[in-house]
């Protein structure tokens, strides 16, 4: 039985996170009413001239610096010829020649615990296409060119990962840096990242790479895995049957776990690039770049170390909370209002996470306010909440972003601190249960909990349990 | 003239383009285009070598705009010129 080694490239697009589209001031936002966030310019008419969104390029120029590339500093734009109904010009703008990065590299976590870099051979600026909707019994399509026009970043990878797990650690890396940059929000399912997978098989040990394919159409990290997995094993039993591997587009079909070859023969895919004429090139100054460095936020492995070092976070805890963007932002937000990290990391790590595992959830989609988790955490400082009542509170504010003072307020939960009405309440339970107060008195200390329990109980459960025992021990003395 | 187009190659040139091209446009097509491909002969004579290739005629670069929204709701301007309208969308030929 031969041994096959499995070899993957990725084209990783990524939709900017600006206002605006990449040539015009038309809205990049989502939901609108089809073709409303439309022009001349991206719809292509005759005449319209695109005019470079100065955003995009600092956007492309922060990940190039985050992923260790060479910047283009005198790059320009090339002409994509194709005719496809979602492209009004009959060409995409993109770029072929002089891409705005080059020679970067990303560092992965392997299976085994080790390292390993990733090349990206480039990263270059486009324009989206429109989107294509189509009616399933009529004879049309409806085109909708509110996409048209978004400006994306293709980061395109060497061959350099050998599974499919490498495949999605390189692009959780590549996620997380473009999240902390904030130049995307790199949503899978919606969209705003996609991979195109090109894969080839190889014999263990050979040299030369083999064909390869390219699969497009993958919106999770599962439906990579699978398709990763379905590909290979497709070349292998080509390869085993002496059959030859077709270079060409391949759609995979999550549902059916098998790709399907996208263009034919006759479509012949011949770009025919050329520079664009109505767009002036770039010049990137040495100042211009300093500057952008200058601006890079803190990424991932400066912030976990940064809450070690300023809030005594453990590393466990703190690997967790800046393995997302949005974790990270709730935690300083919370913390900056609070003062209290311990406390909003342990909110976190324990509460959020179980109920975002119950709502089957990811933390971008959390909706609670850093004000209110903050108020929370004084609540319980000052001891207004116990923590049983606390947990069912956060569980509010997690699903509905309740304020918690008011909360807490209206549905009379406040824990009683006053001190006479407990204490008349203990005094109460101390005389209602001589046999627990013998048993106490007796040597049998566990005794007290019953008393706990019961005080705990006739106070509708808002006493804090610690003072319970304070005054409790107190009267039994 | 030097560069004959043969058959095949304005066959897929017009596939390329999307024309479709009667007998005698297609002799005209080769012809034009056996004339152009001359004319860049002539041009590949010059040695070019050490020469920054240009991409615009014009020295101007960084032309940039400000990542500002408009307003405007474009759809009734942009589907005026829809050849057929459904909705608030283009209606084409079905495509998959
Ligand atoms: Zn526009």
């Amino acid at each position: 039985m031969k041994q096959f080694e499995t070899v993957i490239g990725l084209e990783v697009h990524v939709e900017l996170a600006t206002k605006t589209k990449i040539f015009c001031s038309c809205s990049t936002e989502f939901g609108g009413e089809p073709n409303s966030h439309t022009c001349p310019v991206c719809t292509g008419m005759p005449g319209s001239l695109p005019v470079l969104n100065k955003q995009v390029v600092e956007y492309a120029i922060a990940v190039g610096l985050a992923t260790n590339c060479t910047i283009t500093q005198n790059c320009k734009f090339d002409r994509k010829n194709y005719f496809y109904p979602d492209n009004p010009q009959n060409y995409q703008i993109s770029q072929l020649y002089l891409p705005i990065c080059r020679d970067g590299s990303v560092e992965i976590e392997t299976e085994d615990g080790g390292r390993k870099n990733i090349g990206i051979h480039e990263i270059h600026m486009e324009e989206d296409a429109g989107k294509l909707v189509h009616d399933e019994w009529g004879e049309n399509s409806l085109v909708d060119f509110n996409r048209s026009g978004v400006p994306l970043i293709e980061i395109v990878s060497e061959p350099d990962m050998r599974s499919a797990d490498e495949v999605v650690a390189y692009l959780e890396k590549l996620r997380l840096i473009i999240q902390y940059l904030g130049a995307s929000d790199c949503k899978l399912q919606e969209g705003s990242m996609r991979a195109d997978v090109n894969l080839s098989v190889r014999e263990a040990g050979a040299s030369e790479f083999g064909t390869r394919t390219e699969m497009k159409n993958l919106n999770s990290f599962k439906a990579i895995r699978r398709a990763i997995e379905g590909e290979r094993e497709r070349q292998i039993d080509l390869i085993e049957s002496g059959q030859k591997i077709i270079q060409e587009t391949r759609r995979w079909d999550d549902a059916k776990e098998y790709s399907y070859a996208m263009r034919s023969k006759e479509d012949a895919q011949d770009y025919r690039y050329f520079p664009e004429p109505d767009l002036v090139p770039i010049i990137i100054s040495d100042e211009w770049l300093d500057e952008i460095r200058s601006r890079q936020p803190e990424l991932r492995t400066e912030k976990l170390e940064r809450y070690k070092r300023e809030f005594n976070i453990p590393e466990y805890d703190a690997g967790i909370i800046t393995s997302n963007k949005k974790l990270a932002d709730i935690f300083e937000e919370t913390t900056a209002i609070c003062n209290n990290p311990k406390k909003v990391s342990n909110w976190l790590m324990v509460e959020t996470m179980r109920l975002l595992k119950e709502h089957e959830m990811e933390p971008e989609q959390i909706t609670f306010s850093p004000e209110n988790l903050a108020k929370l955490i004084q609540l319980t400082e000052d001891r207004a909440v116990n923590s049983s009542v606390a947990k069912e509170v956060f569980e509010k504010i997690f699903e509905e972003d309740i304020d918690p003072e008011k909360y807490v307020e209206e549905h009379g939960l406040k824990a009683v601190s006053d001190d006479g009405a407990l204490r008349s309440t203990i005094e109460k339970v101390i005389a209602d249960n001589p046999q627990s107060v013998e048993d106490y008195k007796g040597g049998k200390k566990k005794a007290i909990g019953f008393l706990v329990g019961q005080t705990m109980k006739a106070m509708q459960g808002k006493a804090d349990p610690a003072m319970v025992n304070k005054i409790l021990a107190e009267l039994l003395q | 003239m030097a560069n004959i187009i043969s058959d095949e190659t304005i066959e897929y040139v017009g596939i390329l383009a999307k024309l479709e091209l009667s007998a005698e446009e297609r002799e005209n097509a080769k012809k034009d285009i056996g004339e152009m491909l001359d004319y860049i002969d002539k041009l590949n004579e010059l040695d070019t070598s050490g020469v920054e290739p240009m991409s615009h005629a014009f020295p101007v670069n960084n032309v940039f705009r400000e990542d500002v929204p408009s307003e405007d709701d474009g759809r009734e301007k942009t589907l005026a010129n829809a050849p057929e309208r459904g909705g608030d969308s283009f209606v084409v030929p079905k495509t998959i």
